[in-house]
């Protein structure tokens, strides 16, 4: 007689024991540490942190190899722990005018007050794999030249182009702004619950719809006015005190995209801006969640919502990729309930085929 | 709450949820309660467990389970499928609560895709995981339109959808998450049960709770609501029925799965709901 299947309990113990094994790798080759996590793979630690919405670069490498580098199952760690946590404050707006720049750049002048800062940037690098050194050997790093001293202050491109009234002012602050992870997105979303989901949302997904306005799906004529990553302080004010109150530093990826607006009946012809930020160094990041911030903007700057990336609804509802993920993994889920309703509707509908003189609405 | 309780969570609150996020999924759950069949919107947490995989119906769960309760998992009806396994055993550890496989044991039943064949009663509550909460969803992609349908209760695109698959095939051609009415008010998707269960959600006597955690809604049908699965006068709707019956219990009423057994054709059929086939089984072998 059949026996159904049993033993899904031991089958679970039994996979989590071979995932142990297989995170661990050859017992032979010494085990990665958290500290090199953190310090060696920054970027891999910065995204989990931008996407997982923590600011917290050993919970993120504790994250990266539990999920055995897969950076997404990071950011899913890192969010359902995230969400047990109480909110107890709600920070001052960061001023990144302020910022401890690492690097800064503009493409829109040549040289500007404070002047083009590359920092550490894969840009210019050739993209040749360095066989027999930095990658395997300890590398020993090149000491720098004597560098120039930073300049003092670095004012904002967008600031140069504002005094002229050349771009559109930045929207005046709203009170507090409204918490994705408190409240369930409704929609039309405002611009500040629209960033705050794009800051959490998949770097590859906001990647493909950046990229998508560059190549003519709402084009909207971008200029990277300037991308700066430094070190910002994050300041509160505790109710008890009336004061702010520095709580830490936290570095930013930031890009302020300048886009070109041909006016309308109510505005005259000028700049208009896309905005993107990150935590740690995600430039790209921050470049793409700019340009998708831009085309979001269309129906408030009445223009006609034409493609995926102006769309609300399409953009922020398939941005998270721990929602994402999940959802097409269920697939993997049994389904033989809903299959089997299938299976019986499709014979049943073959079977009425294959006798063509019933009348087919019997 | 007793120490033993809060010890059974490991560093975690009593079912894993801290009490004000309880709170806030319980004052869903009240409006749910309040206006049946409507969908409302509700701060979904992310939990330890993936998107898809019934974080919804563990945010329920977890909101109304008490240490006295005994909490049944099924997943397919079988309380033995791998993520029915997990979510039971997420809550035996993080609530310290009796679990059971047992229908008529259960004071919560948390389910995926069916209805136990056993009938529910009054001082139970089943739980039903949500993949997509919106039955316009396929006729209307945009949530701030389909919201705008619901409040007009514009549902003639879902009765002009069956009308053309009673055209084209001679019958409506929805197997699983067939839409039903609410109250005579408000249209709502039954989660992906097979047709075959749509009935047992009409003037049921256990309260009905259906979470969707990833698109962070919550519904309800309360006790006794009478819930109507769509369809037409002259073309009445009907379930699936098999020609075969349980070849392990003999049922010839209750959802049969079909199982390949060889690669030469053979297949045999057995109950989808493993509780009700073992406690049929139990029967016969006592007689």
């Amino acid at each position: 007689m059949y026996v159904a299947v049993k033993g899904g309990e031991r089958a679970i113990a039994a996979a989590h024991r071979l995932l142990a094994e297989a995170r661990r790798g050859d017992p032979e080759v010494p085990e990665l540490t958290l500290a090199q996590i953190a310090e060696q793979l920054t970027l891999a630690v910065d995204r989990v942190m931008t996407e997982g919405s923590v600011y917290d670069r050993d919970l993120a490498a504790r994250a990266i190899k539990q999920a055995r580098g897969d950076l997404i199952e990071a950011i899913f760690l890192l969010r359902a722990y995230r969400t047990t946590l109480p909110r107890f404050a709600v920070s001052l707006p960061i001023d990144t005018g302020d910022a401890c720049l690492e690097r800064r750049i503009s493409a829109t002048f040549k040289d500007l007050p404070g002047g083009q800062l590359l920092g550490p940037t894969f840009d210019y690098t050739h993209r040749l794999i360095e066989f027999g050194h930095s990658t395997e050997s300890a590398g020993v790093v090149p000491s720098l030249p004597n560098a120039p001293e930073p300049a003092e202050s670095f004012p904002r491109v967008s600031g140069l182009l504002g005094e002229e009234g050349l771009i559109e002012p930045n929207p005046a602050g709203e009170a507090e702004p409204g918490d994705l992870t408190r409240a369930p997105l409704e929609f039309p979303a405002d611009r500040a619950l629209r960033l705050q989901n794009l800051a959490r949302g998949d770097e590859g997904f906001l990647l493909a719809l950046g990229y998508s306005t560059q190549r003519g799906y709402a084009r909207n004529h971008p200029f990277a006015g300037e991308i700066r990553i430094g070190e910002v302080e994050v300041e509160i004010v505790p109710p008890e005190l009336g004061f702010p109150v520095v709580v830490g530093e936290i570095t930013v990826s930031e890009c302020e995209m300048v886009n070109q607006f041909k006016g309308s009946a109510t505005a005259p012809p000028q700049f208009t801006r896309g905005y993107g930020l990150a935590f740690g160094a995600c430039e790209r990041k921050a470049m793409a969640m700019a340009l998708v911030d831009r085309a979001l903007r269309a129906e408030e700057l009445g223009e006609d919502v034409t493609a995926p990336a102006q769309d609300q609804e399409f953009v922020l509802y398939h941005s998270d990729n721990v929602e994402a993920s999940g959802f097409v993994q269920h697939l993997k889920l049994p389904h033989y309930v809903d299959f089997q309703a299938e299976l019986n509707l499709i014979r049943r509908l073959r079977a009425a085929a294959d006798t063509p003189q019933r009348d087919a609405a019997e | 709450m007793s120490a033993a309780v809060e010890q059974a969570a490991g560093g975690y609150n009593f079912a894993y949820l801290d009490e004000q996020t309880k709170r806030m999924i319980r004052r869903a759950i009240l409006k749910a309660v309040a206006i049946p069949g409507y969908q409302v919107p509700f701060a979904s947490r992310e939990m330890p467990l993936p998107f898809g995989w019934g974080t919804g119906g563990i945010q329920v769960t977890a909101s109304i389970i008490g240490p006295a309760d005994t909490l049944k998992v099924i997943d397919q009806g079988a309380d033995d499928t791998t993520n029915a396994v997990s979510i039971r055993q997420f809550f035996a550890k993080t609530a310290g609560v009796a679990t059971t496989d047992r229908t008529s044991d259960a004071t919560i039943v948390q389910t995926r895709h069916r209805i136990p064949e056993t009938p529910l009663r009054e001082d139970q509550i089943i739980v039903y995981q949500v993949p997509i909460p919106e039955p316009l969803r396929w006729l209307e992609p945009r949530e701030a339109e389909t919201r705008r349908m619901h409040a007009l209760a514009d549902y003639g695109p879902m009765y002009v959808r069956l009308y053309e698959d009673i055209a084209h095939f001679g019958r409506v051609t929805t197997a699983y998450d067939y839409p039903v009415m609410v109250n005579g008010r408000y249209l709502m998707r039954p989660s992906p049960i097979p047709k075959f269960d749509n009935p047992k959600m009409d003037m049921n006597p256990a309260l009905q709770l259906f979470g969707a955690g990833r698109e962070k809604r919550i519904y309800a049908v309360p006790p006794y609501t009478p819930v109507k699965s769509l369809d037409f006068t002259d073309h009445p709707f009907t379930v699936e029925r098999w020609d075969k019956s349980c070849a392990i219990c003999g049922a010839d009423d209750s959802f049969l799965d079909e199982v390949i057994t060889d690669d030469r054709g053979n297949r045999i059929f057995v109950c989808s709901d493993t509780d009700h086939c073992r406690s049929r089984s139990a029967a016969k072998a006592a007689e």
